[in-house]
């Protein structure tokens, strides 16, 4: 058994995590240790990527498309040999069938399935959500016309993939809508409180930073769907960093981007993209490996900057 | 660094809009700027992106009265406000960025 760390350390875990931290749940309790400290990890493990805004081409990253190769490979060379890939989300800038190309292409050369969640930038096109879906959801039933969210089963744990960047309101941060959220209760119902559940969305569910629209307004609606849940994990993007925190058996966590990096919050005058050189410009940039490890519930989080 | 505000001085279009106003609204750091601005019937409102994030213009109406396409880097989008009344507007993308036109 994993000693009782105290609300203090809890505490401590839900701060910036840096680089090269490895983050592990055991029974919803947060621990954190460096990497090469912690135990192997022997489970089903997936990889999220986020945030490739293909057709990006302005400073700090004119070669978008490539570093996106690079997270890739980094996947594709990951220790824990993952399943599939899970993107939380703006997998183009502008939704512009040349980007939607190119990003297909790109994630077809690995062999691995990808699951996709939509970001804002992915459905800027007149459609909607239609051209996303047609490009990056077929391989699954959609939870509502045009809705872009879906669910899945794999190795036991059923994993959420929800749209909050649509029918967004003025003044207001992501958005679920309640025809989403009429499907979440739906989905959810029946399902054994020891089923563990992985949601991937793109702007976080939780509120990191208002004032730059860093939150969802109805996220806290679906958290309380998934309270009885013993091992819930939430992954999001749209941020551009790292960030975690745990409540009650929920665990929060958002991905690197592969093109930019944002500011922390409330670090800059607006969360545009950080220009910083090309030297660190990978040590911002990066992937995560997420590994359940089975029959002791706990859920470690790796994730893996494209340079130093 | 954040750009103030520049009302373009009124000017002759010789363009089928004869003698329209024109008024500038930037997007600078994810901020309309002027968040407010107000203008006589007849005036067209310009806005130009200085980010390097896209944005758009969505009227606040549900559903809203009109919609710019999405406005990459220095892309501008124009309408003019031909009805007195107030105009609330946001960014389709970043939602928190709001804005108002009064025409008077």
């Amino acid at each position: 058994m994993t000693e009782q760390p105290t609300r203090r350390r809890a505490l401590e875990c839900m701060a910036w995590a840096g680089t090269g931290l490895i983050w592990t749940v055991t029974g919803g309790v947060p621990r954190s240790a460096l990497i090469g400290s912690a135990e192997a990890a022997t489970g089903f493990t997936f990889a999220q990527m986020s945030d490739s805004h293909i057709g990006f081409a302005r400073e700090p990253n004119m070669d978008v498309p490539g570093t996106l190769a690079e997270g890739l490979a980094a996947v594709k060379v990951m220790a824990a040999k993952p399943a599939f890939v899970l993107h939380t989300g703006d997998v183009t800038h502008l939704s512009k069938p040349a980007e939607f190309d190119t990003a297909e292409k790109l994630f077809g050369t690995i062999g691995l399935d990808t699951h996709y969640v939509p970001g804002e930038h992915d459905v800027l096109d007149e459609a909607g959500t239609k051209p996303f879906i047609a490009r990056f959801q077929k391989r699954h039933t959609q939870g509502g016309d045009g809705g872009a969210f879906y669910s899945f089963d794999a190795e036991g744990v059923h994993f959420i993939g929800l749209n909050n960047v649509v029918d967004l309101k003025s003044g207001g941060m992501g958005n679920l809508g309640a025809a989403q959220l009429t499907w979440l209760e739906r989905d959810l119902a029946g399902r054994s409180a020891s089923t563990p559940i992985v949601v991937f969305a793109h702007i976080p569910l939780w509120t990191v930073y208002e004032k730059w629209g860093w939150g969802t307004e109805d996220g806290a609606q679906a958290l309380s769907l998934l309270k009885r849940f013993g091992s819930v994990t939430v992954l999001n993007g749209h941020i551009h960093q790292v960030m975690q925190k745990v409540e009650g058996n929920v665990a929060f966590h958002s991905a690197r981007s592969t093109a930019f990096p944002q500011p922390a919050p409330g670090a800059a005058p607006s969360p545009g993209p950080m220009k910083v050189e090309a030297a660190r410009l990978r040590s911002m940039l990066g992937v995560a490996s997420v590994t359940l490890v089975p029959g002791q519930g706990p859920l470690a989080i790796i994730d893996t900057p494209l340079g130093a | 660094m954040r750009r103030r505000a520049v009302l373009a001085a009124p000017l002759i279009l010789a363009a089928h809009i004869a003698r329209a106003a024109e008024a500038a609204v930037t997007i600078d750091n994810f901020v309309f700027t002027p968040e407010r601005i107000e203008v006589p019937a007849g005036t067209k409102v310009v806005w130009t992106n200085h980010d390097d994030i896209p944005h758009s213009v969505v009227h606040a109406g549900r559903p809203p009265g009109f919609k710019s396409p999405v406005l990459d880097t220095d892309e501008t989008f124009a309408r003019v406000f031909d009805t007195p009344g107030r105009y609330e507007y946001f960014c389709g993308l970043h939602p928190h960025m709001k804005g108002v036109v009064v025409v008077t």
